[in-house]
């Protein structure tokens, strides 16, 4: 049943300008070929059409990168604040102007639906350069002692589930407090960090400020061992974050980390349901759920479950799943086959271990992969979907009498990322608010980011900040 | 320690106990080992030779002390380091004594490093309700919310205790000591083996200083036993190694950070051994074992 029909209304592909047939490496400002013959492919998620090839980085490929900004580091970090700075306000510009293109872009690599990247990442990406531009000539007002120095060469891996967000997040500030980066992108989304190589030189950005490496783990392994890195910056799973931290053990290199998560999304027996159940929705099936802040566990007041799982499933029923490029799409691809298995065979676990599964009625193209939104009820705290990361559209509904009980619940994880409160009352947010052992806390809102607003986690879901003033301090010799 | 008073008396020793959950009891092997003179290595005390299980059951002691010394207000806590700094003051000659034998000085040289001991403690006891408002701030998001971030306690800190420089034996453990509890952290402390003497006493201060059982845990014995075992055990949050003088083994810098890898915690690395601790300590430390919490609240919505 639909309540509404919906003609499709696609955005052009064609807005995504010109994809290469392969991509080289971005090094000391040319486009570069990898020292290795090894090429992967970028597909569409949506279709399984192979978008591009590009270079698996060797460690060769690494020491050149790395070499390239260590050399720019002395020029980049000697450069007065305000003219670093007039270089990051020249790239948010460019940003702004090239958004329709790299939200099209992003959407085709990624899956992830175009009213998303439209809206939300890449208005993210160019405020947090228009951010961190102005801090770049302020950095002794930050509260970071009276003469900061930069930390040197920043060695940067990020995720693929939003792709040139994640690039904003570790380039701006780096290049804002004077250092200079090797950045590695996943290796299922490469597009948008080599089309913003092209953006570097349209801002004039001097050669080896931003060197940008592709590959897969192995890259990435080689670029965070490298000898003559200063930091590592990496936001991924907490397995390869701890791995990272083993290989960083016993050196003077520093390292943030912006890991896995398992938030609890609390509901109140006051909280208005509709409200709610809105901040449900975007809270676990944004951008698929591939977000490691996603509000995975719902807990629910008992006595309002029954109401509250009704109105959500009312709702569910009318997400829409599909084209990336719809922009009615509310629900894209799973990003690739890989992540796909991993949700499917929790699903399946959830299930096997006596947790009733609910999809809404909702037909999934042929090829590509996806996963249509599922929400769990009668979970138990000891099921592996309460416990790990699905990182897909999977809500886990579990229940609680008290406050107290909630705190108890929503803190029994090893991950500390972020959490939900819905209630009316205030002294009850503020109480909870200061219970929940995490870095981000909503209240009666979910899912909100902003270049001013520090983002990151207690426990095993990393350490370190990015964005506000906070997200200076991983840049900064201090 | 002290000079016979007649030659009739005979003097009475103490007995060096651990400071575990706001008690003091023995370590759970039974067994001491040897504290002596650093310069004329003549024999001082017998110390508790604090094992793998004294060290879990402490952290289990700070775990149990978090909830409430973290929700404590920060004026409570701030009153409570004042009151240590009044107790140690108290104690000024045992400690000038304590912390002579301890690093080999006269009790001339040694008495400005029990000052500065006793000045560190008031200087955190001062920081307690001032963190959140130099740590924290409002953030002006471009939406109708209202976003602010404020620090809060990481949870228990395993504290390698300075083994070396300049005032290391007290004024050194209360440098890395203070700023862990003054924001609301519990911790365990490895102690220095071989000066372990005026940290086992800094319990009988704190025990007579409102601080609540299990904040603070003192351990005495081999750092290749208490530190692995903080470095490992899941229910620390952070590692402050501030004394590690190991270059290679279990108990160096390198095998703690990987230990501490698994599950995730916050290190702050070894300081260096020739540290002055009569340096003053800037924020650093106060800073490193806190948490930014980050509440958005909607506005009018």
């Amino acid at each position: 049943m639909a309540l509404f029909d919906y003609a499709p209304a696609p955005e052009s592909r064609a807005a995504a300008g010109d994809i290469a047939s392969t991509y080289g490496h971005f090094i000391d400002g040319e486009f570069v070929e990898s020292t290795g013959s090894e090429a992967l492919k970028t597909v569409d998620p949506s279709t399984e059409e192979v978008l591009a090839e590009f270079a698996q980085g060797t460690e060769a490929d690494v020491d050149r990168a790395v070499a390239a900004a260590r050399k720019a580091f002395t020029s980049w970090s000697a450069l007065p604040g305000a003219e670093r700075g007039k270089y990051l306000f020249r790239i948010a510009r460019i940003i702004q102007e090239r958004s329709r293109e790299l939200a099209v872009l992003e959407s085709i690599d990624n899956g992830k639906p175009i009213k998303e990247t439209r809206d939300v990442d890449l208005p993210l990406v160019a405020a947090h350069f228009f951010y961190y531009a102005g801090w770049a000539d302020k950095l002794e007002f930050a509260g970071y002692g009276s003469n900061p120095r930069p930390v040197g060469v920043a060695a940067q891996v990020i995720p693929w589930n939003f792709p040139l967000l994640m690039l904003a997040w570790k380039i701006a500030p780096a290049l804002a407090t004077g250092n200079t980066v090797v950045l590695k992108p996943a290796e299922t989304t490469p597009l948008t960090a080599l089309r913003f190589a092209e953006i570097c030189r349209q801002a004039g950005l001097p050669k080896g400020v931003v060197n940008i490496v592709t590959g897969d783990g192995r890259t990435g392994a080689a670029l965070t061992a490298h000898p003559e890195i200063d930091k590592v910056a990496f936001t991924g799973s907490t397995e390869v974050g701890r791995a990272i931290a083993r290989t960083l053990a016993g050196t003077t290199k520093r390292l943030s980390l912006e890991l896995g998560g398992k938030a609890a999304n609390i509901v109140f027996d006051d909280a208005p349901v509709d409200q709610a159940v809105e901040g449900i929705v975007d809270g676990i099936f944004f951008n698929q759920g591939h977000v490691c802040c996603a509000g995975s566990r719902l807990l629910v007041q008992e006595s309002v479950h029954d109401e509250v799982m009704d109105a959500l499933k009312r709702r569910m029923s009318t997400l829409r799943v599909g084209d990336p490029l719809d922009k009615n799409t509310d629900i894209g691809a799973i990003n690739s086959a890989a992540q796909l298995a991993r949700i499917q065979e929790l699903t399946a676990a959830g299930e096997a271990e006596g947790a009733e599964r609910w999809s809404p009625a909702c037909e999934l193209p042929s090829a590509g992969y996806w996963f249509a939104p599922t929400v769990f009820s009668n979970v138990s705290a000891t099921h592996r979907i309460a416990r790990e990361e699905i990182f897909g559209p999977v809500l886990s509904v579990l229940t609680f009498r008290t406050p107290e009980e909630a705190v108890a619940k929503a803190n029994n994880t090893p991950y500390g990322l972020s959490a939900g409160i819905w209630t009316e009352k205030g002294s009850r947010i503020l109480w909870m608010a200061s219970k929940l052992r995490a870095g981000v806390v909503w209240s009666n809102t979910f899912n909100k980011f902003d270049p001013t607003s520090p983002f990151g986690g207690y426990k095993e879901s990393g350490y370190g900040r990015e964005g506000g003033r906070h997200g200076l301090e991983a840049y900064l010799d201090v | 320690m002290s000079e016979p008073t007649s030659a009739l008396r005979l003097d009475v020793y103490k007995t060096y106990k651990l400071f575990v959950g706001g008690k003091f009891p023995r370590s759970e092997s039974g067994r001491v080992y040897e504290v002596t003179d650093r310069k004329s290595g003549e024999w001082l005390a017998n110390a508790p030779q604090g094992t793998r299980k004294d060290t879990r059951d402490a952290v289990s002691a700070a775990r149990k002390a978090f909830g409430g010394w973290s929700g404590a207000t920060a004026y409570n806590r701030g009153q409570i380091l004042y009151r240590a700094a009044e107790m140690l003051q108290g104690r000024r000659e045992q400690y000038i004594a304590e912390v002579a034998v301890s690093e080999g000085l006269t009790a001339k040289k040694a008495a400005p490093l029990v000052d500065a001991a006793v000045d560190r403690l008031v200087w955190y006891a001062g920081w307690t309700d001032k963190v959140a408002q130099i740590a924290g701030n409002a953030n002006p998001v471009a939406g109708p919310y209202f976003n602010l971030s404020t620090p809060e306690p990481t949870g228990v800190v395993g504290v390698v205790a300075p083994q070396s420089g300049n005032g290391f034996s007290l004024l050194g453990l209360v440098s890395v000591l203070a700023p862990v509890i003054a924001t609301g952290n519990t911790a365990v402390v490895a102690l220095a083996p071989g000066a372990p003497l005026p940290g086992l006493s800094l319990g009988e201060v704190l025990a007579t200083s409102d601080l609540p059982g299990g904040v603070v845990n003192l351990i005495s014995g081999r750092t290749e036993d208490i530190a692995p075992t903080l470095a490992s055990h899941a229910d620390v949050n952070a590692l402050d190694l501030a004394g590690v003088v190991a270059e290679e083994g279990p108990a160096s810098a390198k095998s703690l950070e990987v230990a501490a890898a698994d599950t995730l915690k916050r290190v702050l690395r070894p300081e260096s051994a020739s540290y002055d601790w009569t340096t003053a300590p800037g924020t650093d430390r106060l800073l490193t074992f806190l948490e930014t919490k980050t509440v958005w609240h909607p506005m009018g919505m």
